[in-house]
């Protein structure tokens, strides 16, 4: 392996990771689209795993397919539904959000092939791990924004509970 | 051999059926998985870019992460006022949520 997995895992997690995710947008149950969700969030992880982003994928499996998705699946629970089998239905919009989406992918798919990138010829090498070079910048170039992420992720959480409580009506 | 145009068609495509689970979902949860899985094509693109142009830096990382931090503080939110509002509708799908309707 020169740097670049092989083709087969990339086809492989592709075809896995588009099927899901195609999964999670058209089944009627909302249980299944969350565990389709979790195999999507897997399935990017394998590729941050090939693009040698080693940290990422770690993240990305605890964060997302870890931590989002039990949020998603009890925000599911706590939301009473009549029919688990029909929890998930398509709106009106249904054929105009196909429309949408197919002109957007058809666009942006145009684009790609049509751009050009410089890519690096070091980008052909095996690269080395990123957990030290993350933390590096991390605590320096970007310590601001780090430090606005945590304050961020604190005001969040914090706001969320008190919503999630909700509020006592004092009389 | 697969090139960056390989993942970053494969990002459109995932940010595509995002968007139509966006648009096209009656369940409010349905929806922010929908924006979930929009995210998750944008932090592909991401590190593609990062990894075949720039290789030995670490921008597009940065960017992920932080993506995801917003992400997860985003669906915190999200699904706390969805909660909120089912308490009040006893519904939630977002047809049933029109109170600016009128």
């Amino acid at each position: 392996m020169s740097g670049m997995a092989s083709p087969v895992i990339f086809w492989v997690l592709a075809v896995v990771t588009v099927g899901a995710g195609l999964a999670v947008a058209l089944t009627r149950n909302i249980v299944h689209s969350a565990l389709f969700l979790v195999l999507t969030f897997i399935g990017t992880a394998g590729f941050f795993m090939l693009l040698e982003a080693d940290f990422l994928a770690a993240v990305q499996i605890l964060i997302y397919a870890g931590g989002v998705s039990v949020l998603l699946v009890f925000g599911v629970m706590l939301t009473r539904h009549g029919n688990i089998k029909l929890s998930n239905p398509l709106n009106r919009y249904k054929i105009t959000g196909g429309i949408v989406a197919a002109l957007l992918l058809l666009l942006t798919g145009g684009l790609i092939l049509y751009s050009e990138w410089e890519v690096s010829p070091e980008a052909l090498r095996e690269q080395e791990s990123t957990v030290s070079a993350i933390a590096v910048s991390m605590l320096s170039e970007y310590v601001i924004p780090f430090e606005a992420a945590a304050l961020l992720l604190l005001v969040a959480l914090i706001g969320a509970v008190l919503l999630a409580k909700g509020v006592k009506h004092s009389k | 051999m697969i090139t960056l145009n390989h993942y970053l068609v494969l990002a459109s495509l995932l940010f595509c059926i995002g968007l139509y689970c966006a648009i096209a979902k009656r369940n409010a949860i349905g929806i922010l998985m929908g924006i979930e899985l929009m995210l998750n094509a944008v932090n592909i693109n991401l590190i593609a870019f990062n990894r075949f142009l720039v290789p030995g830096e670490t921008t597009g990382h940065m960017f992920a992460i932080f993506v995801i931090v917003v992400a997860a503080a985003e669906v915190a939110v999200g699904l706390a006022i969805i909660i909120n509002i089912y308490r009040e509708k006893l519904s939630s799908a977002v047809e049933d949520f029109d109170w600016l309707k009128w």
